[in-house]
């Protein structure tokens, strides 16, 4: 496993004072515009207008003139000249010096994926199309319990936008990767968009099949040969079928894509699959700060879990499980009644299931009861439950390899391929998205995250401030210092620190008694028992010292009953001591669990009404 | 800040509408560019290559992949029956003689001396493409299909299941709020395009399953009947393929709302004619609404009217309130605060205020509004 590959540096020819760059999502384009006050880059205005990949616009770019537009009356700045953006900037208050975007619009990069083995060189292929951004609609492997002919049937109905394939070591047998191009050849797969362009193919499976592969796709597909990305069991070599599928994406998928050539041409830098400019900085939020991280972006139609653990960057696309388009999905896929144990009012079933199946068909609304927003955050809560799910089950070690095994291993059948996140190894969570990040109050956001992931022992948040990533990872392609100035100053937004004990007890129960030690040396002492949540006010630029002397059954990291004491980071919305337990068990009763919700909202002043 | 709001759902007595009807597989395309069809006349046909079969003839036969030539009774591009034999060993006792009979009918595709497999095809499959609404063929894309025009009335719905279909419009209800009940189908509709007024219930879903409409056009529907009707929990809504025994087309949404008056008067006013309908909804990129295209006859076709592009959303426009509390009430813009506004979640947003034929009045967020288009 590699770390996503940044787009090609550009070359700019004139400096970067003022740049305007868009995110074009499945239901919003979001401009933002950047300008350097002073030695440093700030982000001043934002824009957003509803995506017009659909009819009757059928035109990508209309959604972006839109989203500047409105960058336009709010700053006073004059960016637009009819349908063209003005670059470079002519005077102080005319034009910009770059334009560029990121796009998940018109359902992103969706990608078919082919291996041998379905958890080794399928699995490597998946996590290949993942980390360039793609949504994967398939694994296909030789192994994977269809018979021929219904693979044949899957891909020949299925319609990529491209295909990746994978399978074998270098040197190893042909046989079976020379069979799946056989497979594909005989189902000669359509493309998408487009019924006359061929379907974009790369091959990054073993090298000794590349010229059987050749004589079979060559001439039916937009055949592009790489190296294998499992050039020997052990190693997986993502970049090299990473980067050609970065490419083939610019020039063929977007090609098709309603406007997308128009955008092509407006933008001054590559346009990104919007979750690989999101993995660039979640990766370099971790190399920065040497720390382990989930990051997640909850969209309207999918949810992108990222993860760096060890070094290791992994992305998962759940691509059913968002906010609008699918929301629908996450309450299929949830249950109803795991939605609603997050609300704390009662609702009867047909209420909100026709409220929800309305949001589906009309995607673009917002919430506007208090009671709305709640059933909202409840589904949120499900859809970044579900998604860590996923993720943690592909973000593995590498399987089917040879592990040494020591005496001390004996008792021990663990298997290879574990997954590798690690909830107590974890530092900081990120949230990015609109449902995070518009969230009227910010420890909405926290909340959200923490019932969904339930972290153990300490851990940060923080959060996208106004959903800006993609813009600064695409950003961070061309110039390094205005993406890092904005992102430190203004799109992290630091939550605060969650301190979660693990174990459980009845409510009420010593759960471990704390000291926090503030750095204007006031002490604050006190017990948390099970069933509590408590917020500690500690400002973002704070740091405070937190000991802890957890009940006996109690572990806080060290160990059960261990003390321990750590640093933690303050935030816009505090230190958050969880008593909750975990795992997190709420009533089954409804109407203590009704209570307990009330409880917690009301002292962590989560809605309006509830203020603490 | 014209731009925030929702493109409305087309209702609209007079349109001229272009249809593309491509094959989803190159093809014949039947007709000409200038030629009048009929709804249901093929435009286009396809052969659907027919469904594979892999058979490993070297395992079969116990030999090396690079030697399976030497066995091969059929070589590629030749016909087989099924049964009949493809390939055999020569042994020296007959005893041990292995033969490997084909298990389909259709032809020897191709054969490979890497892995010793042979590809066997069934025959095609004949698709025709209908041409789905009664007009003029405008554009012959050739090997695809075509684009066909259309002078019509038009309503869009917001969603639906089931495809493409046609049928006299029977209007079932007398009001637009009206309940759809099974005492409302009788056993005339058979066929016919059955529309009705705020919901319909499961058991008039089933009664029009057992008349036998074919379409229902519908104000509301509760979505665990559509769930009972789908026999699944709908997660995404891209729909078209199913079949439930009608196609069925929402125009509010779901629950209980009353169909919009101008959307029920303008197919009450087209009682007794034949309209083209298809419940395909795709609400993603390339967003399709369902559809009830009424064709205006076989008058002259008259040159296609550019639609006009909306400059944005103005006070005096017909709107629709399309997120709770106020879901499904439609009323007029009576003014645009430029500024944002706090609503009870706490959120600044855009809003607009809206006039209710009752007289009240209510901000409600842009996003939350759809236009009502068309004239």
């Amino acid at each position: 496993m590699t770390v996503p590959n940044p787009a090609p540096k550009s070359v700019i020819p004139h400096p970067l004072n003022v740049i305007v760059a868009t995110d074009c999502g499945s239901t919003t384009t979001k401009a933002i515009l950047i300008e350097k006050v002073g030695d440093e880059y700030r982000q001043t205005y934002r824009g957003e207008a509803p995506t017009t990949v659909e009819a009757p616009f059928e035109d990508v770019t209309r959604g972006v003139l839109n989203a500047i537009a409105e960058i336009e009356e709010l700053s006073g700045r004059k960016i637009l000249d009819g349908d063209t953006i003005i670059t470079p900037c002519r005077d102080a208050k005319t034009g910009v010096d770059i334009y560029i975007s990121t796009s998940s619009a018109g359902g992103g990069l969706q990608m078919m994926v082919t291996g041998v083995v379905q958890n080794m060189t399928g699995e490597s292929a998946q996590r290949a199309a993942l980390g360039a951004g793609a949504i994967v609609i398939d694994v296909l492997a030789s192994n994977d319990g269809r018979l021929p002919h219904e693979k044949i049937e899957r891909i020949r109905t299925m319609r990529p936008d491209m295909i990746l394939m994978s399978g074998g070591t270098d040197g190893g047998a042909v046989t079976h990767v020379v069979e799946m191009a056989e497979y594909i050849a005989a189902a000669d797969p359509r493309p998408r968009f487009g019924a006359t362009y061929k379907l974009p193919l790369v091959y990054a499976g073993n090298k000794d099949a590349q010229p059987q592969v050749k004589k079979i796709l060559g001439e039916k597909t937009a055949l592009v040969l790489t190296d294998n990305i499992r050039p020997v069991l052990e190693r997986e070599n993502l970049a090299p079928a990473r980067n050609k599928i970065h490419d083939l994406f610019l020039e063929h998928v977007m090609q098709q894509a309603p406007g997308y050539k128009k955008l092509i041409e407006m933008a001054g830098a590559p346009i990104m699959p919007t979750p690989a400019a999101v993995g660039v900085i979640m990766e370099t939020i971790a190399k920065r700060e040497h720390l382990n991280l989930i990051g997640v972006d909850i969209g309207g139609a999918t949810t992108d879990v990222f993860s760096v653990f060890e070094g290791l960057f992994n992305r998962t696309v759940s691509a059913n499980l968002g906010m609008s388009y699918s929301i629908s999905n996450v309450l299929a896929e949830a249950g109803l009644a795991n939605i609603m144990r997050w609300v704390p009012f009662t609702i009867d079933e047909q209420t909100l299931r026709n409220r929800i199946k309305n949001k589906m068909v009309r995607p673009t609304t917002i919430p506007q009861t208090l009671d709305e927003l709640q059933i909202e955050h409840a589904i949120a809560r499900e859809a970044l439950r579900l998604a860590l799910i996923h993720h943690k089950s592909l973000a593995t070690a590498l399987k089917g390899i040879q592990q040494e095994r020591t005496i001390s291993d004996v008792f021990e059948q663990q298997q290879s391929g574990k997954t590798l996140i690690d909830m107590l190894k974890l530092d900081l969570i990120v949230g990015s998205g609109g449902i995070l990040s518009h969230a009227p109050r910010r420890i909405q956001s926290m909340l959200m995250m923490v019932d969904a992931y339930e972290p153990l022992g300490v851990t940060r948040l923080s959060v996208d401030s106004i959903f800006m990533m993609p813009h600064l990872g695409v950003l961070s392609a061309i110039d390094e210092k205005a993406a890092t100035d904005v992102f430190v100053r203004d799109c992290m937004v630091y939550l605060g620190t969650c301190v979660a004990p693990i174990g459980q007890g009845k409510d009420g129960e010593r759960c471990a008694d704390y000291a926090i030690t503030f750095p204007d040396g006031r002490i604050d002492k006190g017990q948390l028992s099970f069933g509590d949540l408590r917020l500690v006010p500690l400002a973002s630029d704070q740091k405070a010292s937190i000991a802890i002397q957890p009940a006996k059954q109690v572990n806080l990291e060290a160990g059960a009953g261990v003390a321990v004491t750590r640093e933690v980071q303050g935030g816009v919305v505090g230190l958050l001591l969880d008593g909750r337990g975990r795992p997190l068990q709420l009533p089954t009763d409804h109407d203590a669990r009704v209570a307990s919700l009330k409880k917690w909202y009301q002292a962590v002043g989560l809605y309006p009404g509830s203020d603490v | 800040m014209a731009h925030s709001y929702t493109p409305g759902l087309t209702v609209t007595e007079q349109a001229t509408i272009r249809r593309r009807r491509l094959l989803s597989l190159p093809g014949t395309v039947l007709v000409t560019a200038g030629e009048r069809v009929r709804a249901n006349q093929p435009v286009a046909r396809a052969e659907l290559p027919g469904k594979v079969y892999p058979l490993n003839l070297a395992n079969q036969l116990g030999v090396a992949p690079d030697e399976i030539d030497e066995y091969l009774i059929k070589k590629a591009g030749d016909p087989v029956t099924k049964d009949e034999v493809l390939a055999e060993n020569k042994p020296l006792i007959k005893w041990f003689k292995t033969e490997v009979l084909s298990p389909i009918t259709g032809v020897v595709e191709s054969l490979s001396t890497v892995t010793g497999q042979v590809l066997l095809r069934e025959p095609p499959r004949v698709l025709e493409l209908l041409g789905y609404v009664d007009g003029l063929i405008v554009e012959v894309i050739p090997q695809q299909g075509v684009v066909v025009e259309t002078d019509c009335s038009l309503v869009q719905g917001i969603f639906g299941i089931g495809g493409e279909t046609r049928g006299e419009i029977v209007i079932a209800v007398t009001s637009p709020d009206e309940v759809l009940t099974p005492r409302h189908l009788t056993p005339a509709m058979k066929g016919k395009i059955v529309v009705g007024g705020s919901f319909i219930s499961s058991e008039a879903l089933t009664r029009a399953k057992e008349v036998g409409v074919a379409g229902l056009v519908i104000g509301g529907i509760h979505d665990k009947d559509l769930r009972a009707l789908l026999g699944y929990d709908l997660g995404v809504a891209i729909t078209g393929t199913e079949q439930v025994g009608f196609t069925l087309i929402l125009t509010e949404g779901f629950g209980t709302i009353p169909m919009a008056g101008k959307t029920f008067s303008l197919l009450s006013a087209h009682a007794g004619q034949q309209a083209s309908i298809s419940g395909a909804t795709q609400i993603r990129a390339g967003v399709i609404r369902p559809e009830i295209i009424i064709p205006k006859g076989t008058s002259g076709m008259q040159a296609v009217a550019a639609v006009a592009e909306r400059e944005g959303i103005r006070i005096g426009d017909q709107v629709r309130v399309i997120r709770d509390p106020l879901f499904g009430k439609i009323g007029e813009v009576a003014s645009l605060p430029s500024d944002l506004q706090k609503i009870p979640t706490e959120s600044d947003v855009r809003v607009m205020e809206v006039l209710f034929p009752d007289g009240s009045r209510a901000m409600i967020p842009r996003t939350n509004i759809e236009l009502i288009e068309g004239i």
